[in-house]
Formats: structure tokens, sequence, C-alpha cells
């Protein structure tokens, strides 16, 4: 359960604002979407909240602990798959996997176990062995994946998850994230694809210009917007269509 | 820590550019670009010392007792080329004796009779070619100037007010030393060719594979992983270090050294105290090197740093090359010169002296703990995780 109070931050000495108030609420056994278009602050919001960026102000709870006060904590109970996803080519996907699941203290007979179960869900078998050096994106993105769930964490946050991904991909992809909701975990994605957030979310945060927009389920922002698809939804909540066609 | 630290040396182990750079190019480059140079040197010495000197003479017929002289020495006298200056110039001769038509005249007169010598000073190589020619005419004329102060009843030893000669203290060893002048620079650049690579690509190849985000939200704090990659790096030095004096070890058995009446002391047991005194460069070097990549866009922009950190060793090499010196005790507390020090002193054969190398391990380390400290720290710095943006 992730709650956020009213996050800011600013770059360059405050003279470029990233994310100017965002507020909102992701809980457990539910998928919650940020929407919005490229640069309205999804990334930010997410990095503040895996503890890479610190809020100039606002508050944030992650299962009630303090990112800010206790960020190992925090990393211990989130699994993130950041936009990068960049693996070590010269160690295999089972060995890039392994070396976060020691560098999360886990003994080599869990890592062992939770990489056979990963690969199992994600159909990894076939590649799990081979060095990563030629990777297919779909592959790449599920070894971070399976690298980023390695220590079974409840929390999974993932910034544009599906990006460069192919139809079948993106289809396992969305079946998996399900998997993890229907296990009551909190599952928080970024994107920016309205099919996305239709096919896969229960709640929906609308992020522009660094400030929540709008927040509910699907059916809730349409009968905010009185609009009857979500696509005019959003471009009313937002108040233009920039940066949809991206 | 530790789990950074197997992962990194895992990672570069199975990169061949760093098995090449750093466990094969690292460690031999110095001792065979060293050995072969050495070598050339003293055997050119030598054989400069012993062939027989040619010397074309000008106008020989003019001082028949002193070409019979110079023959008598070993001297083969040459038929002067048609153009002397020219040839000399052209660099087709050393060096050319001329007598001139007067000397006949002056030598019966008991006037100092005139030669000249025509060479080109600038010319490194004739440097030995004029100085034996020097020695026989000096001999040649120290052998007159007796008979005549003896035909006319003088001692000859009233002109030689002075006797003076030379006790030369210096060792085998000693003079092995100074033949060893810039052994330490090729043992320093070992470090730094060996933790050069790995500093790059835990550092700077790490961000630009876009893999650096990822691994920090792992839970450890930030210096953690950034000492895995130091001390990582510093493993790899170390290992360079290590090979690098064991082909100097090697590399030594193959110099001509028996011919030059001097003993290199490179054996293994000096190895191991270069060794000791080195490492604390080692992660000198590396957090050196690390500072730097991380700071860099890009590993290209990384790797142009590198290259001019590779002079930083030079410096003290240099200058003690160009200004020996005798070692004092504030040398041994400036880091890179102490080690550049030390080694000559142990390659002399001189007595350890423990002070010196307590002073030098302490002041390296000491500076190496402040730039480790302020690597650890790096990586605070948002700028430093983001690249794109």
């Amino acid at each position: 359960m992730i709650e956020a109070t009213r996050l800011r931050k600013t770059f360059d000495k405050g003279r470029v604002v990233a994310v100017d108030e965002v507020s909102f609420r992701a809980p457990d056994g539910q998928i919650t979407g940020l929407l919005g278009p490229n640069g309205a602050g999804k990334t930010t919001t997410l990095r503040m909240l895996y503890t890479l960026l610190k809020p100039d102000a606002g508050s944030m709870r992650i299962d009630g602990i303090d990112p800010e006060a206790e960020p190992l904590q925090v990393k211990r109970a989130l699994g993130v798959v950041p936009d990068s996803r960049g693996l070590y080519d010269r160690l295999s996907a089972r060995e890039n996997i392994a070396y976060y699941g020691r560098l999360q203290g886990l003994d080599k007979a869990t890592i062992a176990r939770r990489i056979d179960y990963l690969a199992g869900v994600m159909d990894m078998h076939e590649f799990i062995d081979r060095r990563t050096t030629g990777f297919s994106q779909g592959q790449r993105v599920k070894v971070a994946i399976a690298r980023a769930l390695i220590h079974d964490p409840r929390t999974v946050l993932l910034d544009e998850p599906t990006n460069g991904l192919d139809v079948m991909t993106t289809r396992a992809l969305r079946g998996f994230l399900r998997q993890l909701k229907t296990e009551g975990r909190c599952v928080v994605l970024s994107t920016h694809i309205m099919q996305e957030v239709a096919a896969l979310c229960d709640r929906i945060v609308i992020i522009a210009r660094g400030r929540v927009a709008a927040e509910g389920t699907a059916a809730e922002l349409l009968r905010r917007s009185g609009r009857d698809n979500l696509e005019d939804a959003f471009v009313h909540l937002i108040g233009s269509d920039e940066g949809l066609l991206a | 820590m530790i789990q950074v630290f197997f992962k990194e040396v895992l990672d570069n182990l199975r990169d061949r550019r760093v098995i090449v750079s750093t466990l094969i190019l690292g460690p031999l480059l110095g001792p065979v670009i060293f050995a072969v140079m050495i070598s050339f040197m003293t055997r050119q010495a030598t054989e400069r010392m012993e062939a027989a000197l040619e010397l074309p003479v000008i106008g020989a017929e003019h001082a028949a007792s002193l070409t019979g002289f110079l023959e008598r020495e070993g001297v083969i006298i040459k038929d002067p080329p048609s153009d002397p200056e020219g040839a000399v110039r052209r660099e087709e001769e050393e060096i050319i004796l001329r007598i001139p038509p007067e000397f006949g005249d002056a030598w019966t007169a008991g006037r100092p009779a005139p030669l000249e010598l025509i060479a080109d000073q600038s010319l490194r190589y004739t440097g030995a070619s004029i100085a034996r020619v020097r020695g026989y005419l000096n001999a040649y004329s120290a052998q007159i100037s007796q008979n005549r102060l003896q035909l006319r009843g003088v001692h000859p030893d009233l002109t030689r007010p002075l006797q003076i000669s030379v006790v030369d203290l210096s060792t085998p060893e000693s003079r092995g030393g100074m033949l060893l002048a810039f052994l330490p620079y090729f043992i320093m650049i070992t470090v730094f060719m060996g933790s050069m690579h790995m500093a790059t690509d835990t550092t700077a190849g790490e961000r630009e594979r876009k893999s650096l985000e990822p691994l920090l939200i792992n839970p450890l704090p930030r210096w953690q992983i950034m000492a895995g990659k130091l001390l990582a790096t510093t493993f790899f030095a170390l290992l360079t270090l290590a090979l690098g004096l064991v082909a100097f070890v090697y590399a030594m058995s193959f110099l001509p050294t028996a011919d030059m009446d001097m003993t290199l002391n490179l054996d293994f047991r000096v190895a191991a105290w270069a060794f000791v005194l080195v490492a604390p460069a080692a992660l000198l070097a590396a957090a050196l090197l690390i500072i730097l990549a991380s700071f860099a866009k890009s590993y290209r922009e990384a790797q142009s740093y590198m290259g001019m950190v590779i002079l930083i060793p030079m410096i003290p090499s240099f200058w003690i090359m160009i200004d020996p010196t005798r070692t004092e005790t504030w040398m041994t507390l400036v880091p890179l010169l102490s080690q550049n020090v030390l080694i000559l002193e142990l390659v002399r054969g001189e007595p350890l002296n423990a002070g010196w190398m307590l002073l030098s391990i302490a002041s390296t380390t000491a500076l190496a703990l402040v730039l480790a400290a302020i690597a650890g720290t790096l990586y605070n710095r948002p700028k430093l995780i983001f690249t794109s943006d």
C-alpha cells in the first residue's frame, strides 16, 4: 500500500518543476496506473518512491514506512522495474537475477527456488542460462522484472513496463501483472498509453504538468468528465491533447 | 559490498578486453620494453667501446710518428673523404682528424702543434668516439712531453703537482641501480594500467549500460556499492602489479648485466617488498580513476580522462630521472614519489629503511582512503545516477 501526499520535486535549483503537487493512494490487491503525457512527472514521482530522489516537500508511506527515513527498509519492501533496464551482458540471465538476489541478502537456496519459480511463470527457461548479449527487448524486460521480484516484494513499481515490447509479450506481461494483483500485491505502473490502463488498471491516477489531474476507477473518470470513452475523458481532464501522440 | 566485489570480478574476468589489457599487456608491456631498451643500450655501449676505431686522417703525411702511435694503439687509419666537413654533416663519418701542413714546423720548433677534430658534438652517439680519439691524443701528448722533459734533464713528475685517483665505492648493485632509474615508473604504471579498465567499466560503463539505476534500488547503502567496485578495481590493480613484478624478475635475467659488471638486484625477495610498497598506490590509483570515471558522461569520455591520468605517475619518475638526488625523509611522505625513491633504494641493494617504508605506506594509504571516501559519496549525487535527463 502506497500513500503519497503533496509530493514536490524541482531540478536546477528550483527552476524546473518536475513534480508540483502529487498525492495518490495505491491499495494492496489492485493495479494502479499513473497515466500522463511524456514529461508529466510520472518517472520523477516513482523515483521519489523508490528513494533515488529526495522530494523537496510532501510525504510518502509504503506499507507505513517512510522512504526518506528508512530507505533500506523500503528498498527491501519494493520490487522496482525502472525505466533503465540495463543488464550485464557478460552474465547469463540467471546470474543477472541471482546478483540482485544476493544484494537483497537472500541465501543460495532461496535464490535458486525463486529463479525457478519466476522463470516458470514468465516462460524464461529457454534462455535463462544464456548470456544476455543479443537478448530481445521482451527477454530483457523479463529478466529485469525477474530480478526486481527476486525477493518476493509486496509492492511492485514498474516504469513504462511495456515500452518497446511486441503485442504477444505485452499480453503475457499483462497476464503476469494480473497474477501479482491476485496474489494480493500492490502494483503501480506508469504509462502514457491509454489502452494499457483501460485493459489493466483498477485505479487510474492522471498526472499532467506535475499535478494529479484526476484519480479514480475508469468508470469514475468517465462519469466525472461526462465522456463515453477514456481517451476523450483523458484529454478533457488534463485540459489538452498535448503529449498524447508521443 | 562483497557481493558487488565478486560480481564485478566475475563480470570483468569474462571480458576479453580486460584479460588482454589488465592481465597480459599491462604486466608485460613494461618489462618487455624495459628489457629490450636496456639490453639494446648496453650492447650499443659495449660494442662502441670494444670495436676497433676507424679514423679518417687528413694530412697523415705531416705527422708520421703520431699516426704510427695511433696505429699501435689499434686505431685503423683511413684515407679521408674528399669533403670532410660535408661527410661529418651528412653523418657518413663520426669524427675526422685533420693534421694541418704547419704541424711539422710547429713540432720541430717545439711550439704546440695544431690538430683539428672534426665532429658534430650535438650527435649523442659520437660522444664515445670523440672521447676515445681525445684519449689517444692526450696519451700521445703526455708521452712526448715526458720525453722532451727527460731530454732536458727535468723529472717529469715536476709537471704533475697533483695525482688524482677516484676511489669508486659503487657496488655492482648500485651501478645496476643507475641503470634501473626508470624501473619505478614501469612498476607504478602497472597499477594504473590494471585499474583503468575496471574503473571505467564499473562506473561509466554501468551508467552507459543503464544498469546503475536498478542497481542502486537494491537495499544496500550506496557507499557499499561503490566500495565493492573500488575493491574489485584495486584487486585487478594488485593482480596486474603482481604479474608485472614477476615479469620484471624474469626479464632481468635476460639482461647482459655480466658484460656491464653490474648486478640487478631484482629477485623475488625485492619484488615482494616492491609489492608491499606499491600496494597502497593500487588503492590510490583505483580510487582516483573511479572518481574520474564516475564524472564522465560516457565510456568514451571516461577513457579519454584515463589517458591523461597515466601521466601522473610519470611526474615523480621523470623528476627523479632528470634530477637524481639523495633520498630524504620528506620524499617518503609524498605518495607516488615515495614509491619511486624507495624502489630505487631496493634495487640498489641498500638496506631497508623500515621507517621510510612505513611512512610511504602510511601516507599513501591515508591519501587513498581520503579519495575512497570521496568516491563513496559520489552516488549520493542524483546527477551521477541519471544521465539521460
